[in-house]
């Protein structure tokens, strides 16, 4: 339960990161917050020769908002999202989702970027930014790009970050505030991993027909699923509860995967509906409490 | 692989170490200042006996490395203990039965530690969302919960007070 051997580094500027990621390529990781990469070092799932430390970079933590849209820096604490003003007002969702990741001590240290740039299925931060179509800024050495969330996450574990890059922003335009937000998930304890999760967007109309909605469940494959087909069903109708009960039968559930002895599939496919509903529900709820 | 100095203060005290990069901070706190009150449980995270307070954040001492540590305070059971007798928690928690063999009982302080400094009078969800992370084997919990809430009450806990705690995302 030691880590293997390996060097550190703890630059202070970007430049030096991507000095030191040209220089070590796949011998080196960086470490963000820590709090899934220092289990995998002692465990040894992961082996690097060479560590770069990004804790030391001030300019990759801040939430900042301009006009409509927010910047969130990939090293921003979990901690310090949860406890924002800004992220509670502008991105409920991101809000409400966060006392779902982890524990106090582990939010403390655990940053957004890391989570997001982690890929883990069952975390709740890339599922997030999916219902939010979030933008993510990706850097190098010479050059920096923009992916949208849905293409970010690629599998378990798997981003479309190149070698050499990391995640260094978060860029989400806030929703209109009239939009009612939603998050349920199952797991065994509170901020274990979930079982299966579900985030909810919803808008309505003055009249009270649903105007927009997102609908995003998690751990369930191995990138969240994006489950248009329940969102095109509300849009235009008044969403009651039979109204919410039907739309969610459309989720696909051929596309879930995950199957193993703790959650098996058939008890994941029994539940996501289930979660899906009261993510929904909640968000018809406030987004009507929103109206009146 | 280099070995680096870290120089930091721990329990208000200035220390230095010598420390390999792959040391956790939790394991170098016992090796190489001999402060023995860190317990390390799991060491991957899970357990959270291994809780110290770090830069005035509760944080896990087996998911920071030691080397990370450089210019933080930190401050350790032994820290939040008085030199003589016991701390307010701690004769709360021996009062009510909230250990018995007393492995994870250092990060269990180190986390009420840190919550009644935020706020010393906190409601029974804002105690059980600060204990959601720490493991005990022994007690079921509900010791540990009544020595926090005897500790809340007599530091004038109401119970109209609002509140800063998860909202119900299960809907059960």
């Amino acid at each position: 339960m030691k880590p293997a051997p390996f060097d550190y580094f703890a630059p202070t500027t970007l430049d030096e990161v991507f000095e030191l990621l040209s220089k070590y390529g796949d011998d080196a990781r960086v470490i963000a917050g820590g709090q899934s990469l220092v289990p995998m070092l002692a465990l040894r799932l992961a082996r690097p020769e060479v560590l770069i430390d990004l804790n030391r970079i001030p300019s990759l933590a801040g939430i900042s908002e301009d006009g409509g849209t927010l910047r969130i820096g990939a090293m921003t604490r979990q901690a310090r999202a949860l406890a924002s003003d800004v992220i509670r007002n502008r991105l409920p969702l991101l809000h409400q989702a966060l006392w779902n990741v982890g524990h106090p001590p582990t939010r403390a240290r655990g940053t957004l970027g890391g989570s997001i740039s982690h890929a883990d299925p069952a975390a709740e931060t890339p599922m997030v930014m999916m219902a939010y179509n979030a933008s993510m800024v990706i850097a190098g050495k010479d050059n920096e790009r923009i992916v949208e969330a849905g293409d970010f996450t690629l599998g378990t574990f798997e981003t479309c970050l190149e070698d050499g890059e990391i995640l260094k922003e978060i860029i989400v335009d806030a929703p209109r505030s009239d939009e009612g937000i939603g998050f349920a998930e199952l797991s065994r304890r509170r901020g274990d991993f979930a079982m299966v999760s579900a985030a909810a967007r919803l808008r309505l109309n003055a009249d009270g027909t649903c105007a927009d909605a997102h609908l995003i469940i998690g751990a369930v494959a191995p990138v969240p699923l994006r489950c248009d087909a329940v969102a095109q069903a509300l849009v235009g109708t008044e969403p009651t509860e039979q109204r919410l009960r039907e739309a969610v039968g459309l989720i696909d559930l051929d596309s879930f995967s995950f199957d193993n002895p703790e959650v098996s599939l058939a008890y994941r496919r029994h539940i996501a509906p289930t979660l899906a509903f009261r993510a929904l529900a909640q968000a018809a709820g406030k987004a009507s409490g929103l109206h009146t | 692989m280099n070995k680096h100095r870290v120089a930091l203060t721990v329990n208000d005290k200035a220390v230095s170490m010598l420390v390999e990069p792959r040391q956790s901070l939790a394991d170098a706190l016992r090796g190489e200042l001999g402060l023995m009150g860190t317990h390390l449980g799991c060491e991957h995270g899970v357990c959270g006996a291994c809780t110290i307070v770090v830069d005035g954040d509760a944080v896990r001492g087996c998911l920071m490395l030691a080397v990370q540590a450089e210019g933080a305070e930190v401050t350790t059971v032994e820290g939040a203990s008085p030199a003589v007798g016991l701390s307010e928690i701690q004769a709360a928690l021996r009062e009510f039965h909230g250990l018995q063999c007393g492995f994870c009982t250092p990060g269990m302080v180190m986390v009420l530690h840190h919550l009644f400094t935020e706020n010393p009078s906190p409601s029974e969800d804002e105690i059980r969302e600060a204990l959601s992370g720490q493991l005990c084997r022994c007690t079921g919990y509900q010791g540990i919960m009544n020595a926090a809430k005897a500790v809340s009450a007599r530091h004038g806990r109401l119970n109209d007070q609002p509140t800063q705690t998860p909202p119900d995302t299960t809907g059960i």
